[in-house]
């Protein structure tokens, strides 16, 4: 068998497509066992949201229009957060992802600091799920505990159970057959991840797009997070 | 007016042998302070570090600001003590041990930070590289194992330095006593006997030590300083970082020697030893590092401001028109505008007019790592995740502890060791008064056969 060319983790975000319905934010929180936090702490500012919606507003009053981007982890390839940290629980797997190990993190959110992006979160305190709130915990992640740093993983649960499965059928990993939880709840399919590795598929097709563009490339992150630059708005009387 | 080799034994032995029912006074309400900062910490350690103001984006606050100050601080004693005796500055001689005392403290106060400030911190022995079952090492590219190694192999160096020339003090400490503190000295003074060959032995390995740890001193503070630096963040990713952070970390390490020298001066009454003469040339040295660390602001700032770049600017304007101006204009008061009058002006670099100037630099430096930090954290590049931080009672209340547990340990440590260098006193005072003709070969040699004939 011909080793097989490695994978390469990647999304693609239709800035056009965007409506800022937020299902994204709330599959990511039912699939990834994200607590929540509640009203006091989240108007501190420690909301744990590992996929967010960021809202910016434009022009003057009536005149205004809200520009929406869906941010989560951007799994950069040169990624700042993962040689600060002094326990490799930040650490880049093989595939490209940046990867976290909650059983190895101390705390010292040294990676968060040094995230430009402000995509880690932490765990303030232990995280607590009201009955019945506690059923709907998604057996395939593991539940953090206090002081430990996490964040979006890619769904990467669902990364190797879908190659679990392949295997099982005895064929290759096609594309589409991993769906994180946002990319799957997304109603206008905003979000499409695949393998940038492979030329097929449709991310790397998205991805030639001329549209194409990266969140705070200047920094030299590499982010694995393709944007596809909002254009509908170009149309008619502004050029 | 000079003193008399027993009168100086007799002065500076007192302390340990006196103790007046005003120091446990204050070892009570220092003590009680620690104690509070400990109980915030198990409290912390209890219910999460949510109970302090950090949050999202300011991962780091109080806590690393005072890790940052407290290792500043700790530049007063081994570096400038071991600077003075390298260049044999004379007025140096009753300096030098306080200095020390402050550098092992305040290192140790200093380097409980990176551990209390884990989300974790019973996690905290996973920094030392030893074989584990996890056959995995510490993180070497990470500027915090970096920091593990320099403050460790620093407070190593700097326990050496303030205990080799104590040595000779404690063997006379026991010559002085008996029962257990005869015992206990005893062991402390590894066998001290005074012998022309120990003489040697301790100045060779004062003077190794002297010159090793200027180095290590420097290092540990530019280590420290690239906590910040090499992370990509606004206003941290800069290469000034290093010096700026060492020559800060002198600047205040001074300041906090002024103010501890003018404490022992009054509390323990040792006006005749700690004369405004030192207080003056400190204060000059003072006044230098208040210039260079003006220097370093301006020149950090202007490249800023004149670089234009968005990220950064962000971060400028909010300390210096914006949410922390008044903050960053105190500081330039306290670091500055306040000390450099008083210090430039002969007749205001009295004992006083130093010790207010301390004050301010000991404030300023306080809050110039503060304003490092917290808006460089505050403010990273998108607007969207922009934040803002207040402290809890609970870091206050560490912070207040840490203070009051410097003091206790210097307090403490007064009443166990004699606090001025009583040898080298002894040293100096012989070599002015020029009663050995030889004083002019060296002090190896007057120091050889010094010792036995004064303690008699």
């Amino acid at each position: 068998m011909e080793p097989k060319p490695q994978k390469k983790w990647a999304m693609v975000v239709d800035l056009d497509r965007c409506m800022g319905c937020e299902a994204c934010v709330v599959a990511c929180h039912a699939e990834n066992n994200i607590p929540t936090v509640g009203e006091e702490q989240a108007a501190m500012g420690r909301a744990m949201h590992w996929m967010r919606v960021e809202r910016y507003y434009e022009g003057e009053f009536p005149d205004v229009r809200v520009k929406f981007i869906p941010v989560f982890c951007q799994q950069c390839a040169a990624a700042p957060c993962e040689p600060v940290c002094p326990t490799y629980a930040s650490y880049h797997t093989a595939e490209g992802l940046n990867g976290q190990v909650y059983n190895r993190c101390i705390g010292t959110r040294y990676c968060a600091n040094a995230c430009p992006y402000n995509l880690r979160f932490f765990n303030f305190y232990n995280p607590v799920w009201e009955k019945p709130l506690h059923l709907q915990l998604n057996p395939d992640v593991s539940v953090r505990e206090v002081g430990v740093m996490e964040k979006c993983t890619f769904c990467v649960q669902r990364i190797k159970g879908a190659e679990i499965a392949a295997r099982a059928e005895k064929r290759e990993l096609k594309d589409g057959d991993v769906q994180p939880a946002c990319a799957q709840s997304c109603p206008p399919k905003a979000l499409v991840f695949g393998d940038l590795n492979d030329p097929k598929s449709e991310v790397s097709r998205l991805a030639r797009s001329n549209r194409a563009t990266r969140l705070l490339e200047e920094l030299g992150t590499k982010p694995s997070v393709i944007y596809l630059r909002r254009e509908s708005w170009n149309d008619g009387k502004e050029s | 007016m000079e003193k008399s080799p027993n009168q100086i034994t007799e002065d500076l032995l007192r302390p340990l042998f006196q103790t007046s029912g005003r120091f446990f006074a204050v070892v009570a309400i220092l003590g009680a302070f620690v104690v509070a900062a400990f109980s915030a910490f198990m409290y912390q350690g209890y219910t999460g570090i949510g109970v302090w103001g950090i949050r999202r984006p300011v991962f780091w606050a109080f806590d690393i600001t005072n890790f940052v100050f407290w290792i500043g601080i700790s530049h007063a004693g081994t570096l400038i003590s071991a600077i003075l005796r390298l260049a044999n500055a004379t007025w140096r001689r009753p300096v030098t041990r306080c200095a020390e005392v402050i550098t092992v403290f305040a290192l140790s106060i200093g380097a409980m930070f990176p551990i209390i400030h884990l989300g974790r911190p019973w996690l905290a022995f996973w920094l030392i590289p030893y074989a584990s079952e996890r056959q995995i090492w510490p993180n070497f590219r990470s500027p915090l194992v970096w920091d593990f190694f320099a403050i460790n192999t620093y407070l190593i160096g700097s326990v050496a330095f303030l205990t080799l020339p104590i040595i000779p003090d404690w063997a006379l400490v026991r010559d002085k006593t008996s029962g257990w503190r005869k015992r206990v000295y005893g062991i402390l003074s590894l066998g001290w006997r005074g012998t022309p060959k120990q003489w040697s032995r301790l100045e060779t390995a004062m003077h190794i030590m002297a010159i090793a740890i200027i180095p290590v001193a420097v290092s540990v503070h530019t280590i420290v300083s690239w906590d910040f630096a090499m992370a990509p963040v606004p206003m941290w990713h800069s290469t000034i970082f290093g010096p700026y952070f060492v020559a800060g970390a002198i600047f205040s390490g001074i300041a906090a020697l002024i103010i501890a020298m003018a404490c022992l001066r009054k509390l323990l009454h040792l006006e005749d030893y700690l004369k405004p003469v030192h207080f003056d040339s400190l204060g000059k040295l003072l006044l230098m590092m208040s210039l260079l660390w003006f220097y370093f602001v301006f020149a950090e700032r202007l490249t800023v401001w004149y670089g234009n770049e968005p990220s950064e600017m962000a971060v400028f304007w909010t300390t210096q028109q914006g949410a922390y101006a008044p903050l960053f204009w105190t500081m330039v008061f306290c670091n500055f505008l306040l000390p450099f009058p008083i210090l430039a002006i002969k007749r205001l670099r009295t004992i006083a007019g130093t010790v207010i100037a301390s004050m301010g630099v000991v404030m300023g430096m306080w809050l110039e790592r503060f304003l490092i930090i917290v808006p460089s954290l505050s403010h990273k590049y998108v607007p969207y995740s922009w934040g803002t931080y207040r402290p809890t009672w609970v870091e206050i209340t560490i912070m207040t502890g840490t203070f009051a547990g410097m003091a206790l340990l210097y307090a403490l440590f007064s009443k166990a060791v004699p606090i001025i260098s009583i040898w080298e006193l002894k040293v100096g005072f012989q070599k002015k008064s020029g009663v050995r003709s030889q004083a002019a070969t060296g002090q190896r040699e007057l120091t050889t056969g010094l010792e036995p004939k004064l303690e008699t």
